[in-house]
């Protein structure tokens, strides 16, 4: 289907009026297509930014024609979870460089899910550090994957150096119930870290 | 067309946002909701605002959205919404980006959302 035109369902319901977004970020093929691909109701999207290396957007190439240049995508879908409010979900690169395109997808966000595979863990610590960098509170979800390693949570806890107040689950990227617990488990910390400063 | 005031002599025009990089307001969160304020009149509007126009006229969408739909860079999008908002054609429903952080009653409604698709 090319022609978006031709379908009503989507547009956000005329009820909406509350829009708030949550992160999906890991590294490369961690799953973050496939998670927002599970629980998105609209089909999801695509965009694309130029960027240079050293993560500006670009906004003329004809004045810089020396500056390396790199496209940087993000997937994106969305859940309507009332008659007033919408999540969208932005599954978004872990890459440091692409500064100005996580400062967009920081903006507002409510808090982020990493994604982590058992076999390339420590792939994860940039995402976590930029995570930590723009005050962002996070959980972690070990993304199942056919043939990975187990491990005991406290290893994983370790091996990821995270706080103990971090949440850690695992999930499946392909199952909605999976996921959705994944963020349940996120949002859970966002309200316990939300009563701490309130206290 | 006349010359905006924000364009660059210097600098190759954008051809899709008349030679702006940057959007002349800057309310735009990538879930900001955009509908059509005003459509009677769309004779001066380019074709890439026509675009957006018409794909704003069947409802509600985020910024993010309309870039995704319209295959163009968030960047460019925030540029063509900007001077729709401008010239009165589109305005913003909800979702611009608040300094605070997000309100314990938000979180709580995204909690029970969640739960109930369990």
């Amino acid at each position: 289907m090319d022609s978006v035109l031709v379908s009503d369902d989507i547009y956000v319901r005329d009820t909406v009026r509350t829009a708030v977004k949550i992160l999906v970020v890991g590294h490369f093929a961690v799953g973050k297509t496939t998670f927002v691909g599970t629980l998105s109701e609209i089909r999801p999207l695509h965009t694309e930014e130029r960027m240079t290396q050293a993560g500006a957007l670009v906004d003329d190439l004809a004045g810089v024609p020396d500056k390396v240049t790199t496209t940087v995508a993000m997937d994106f879908g969305r859940m309507t979870l009332s008659e007033d409010l919408v999540l969208y979900l932005f599954g978004a690169p872990g890459q440091r460089r692409f500064t100005q395109l996580w400062h967009d997808l920081a903006l507002g966000a409510l808090g982020a899910l990493v994604l982590a595979d058992t076999r390339r863990l420590e792939q994860s610590f940039d995402v976590m550090t930029m995570l930590e960098e723009k005050d962002l509170r996070y959980a972690v979800a070990i993304n199942r994957f056919d043939g990975a390693p187990t491990f005991p949570d406290a290893e994983l806890r370790e091996a990821l150096d995270l706080l103990p107040e971090t949440p850690l689950v695992h999930c499946d990227a392909r199952e909605p119930a999976s996921s959705t617990r994944a963020l349940i488990a996120l949002v859970r910390h966002l309200l316990a870290g939300d009563d701490q400063e309130r206290a | 067309m006349t010359r905006r005031r924000h364009e660059r002599a210097l600098v190759r025009p954008h051809v899709v946002t008349g030679g702006r990089a940057h959007p002349t307001r800057n309310i735009f969160d990538l879930v900001t909701l955009m509908i059509v304020a005003y459509d009677d009149d769309l004779s001066d509007l380019s074709p890439e605002k026509h675009r957006v126009m018409e794909l704003c006229g069947g409802g509600a969408l985020s910024v993010a959205e309309i870039a995704g739909h319209l295959k163009l860079p968030v960047s460019v999008t925030k540029v063509l919404l900007s001077d729709l908002v401008d010239s009165g054609h589109i305005t913003t429903r909800a979702g611009v980006p608040g300094v605070d952080a997000p309100d314990h009653r938000v979180l709580q409604e995204v909690l029970n959302g969640l739960r109930a698709r369990l």
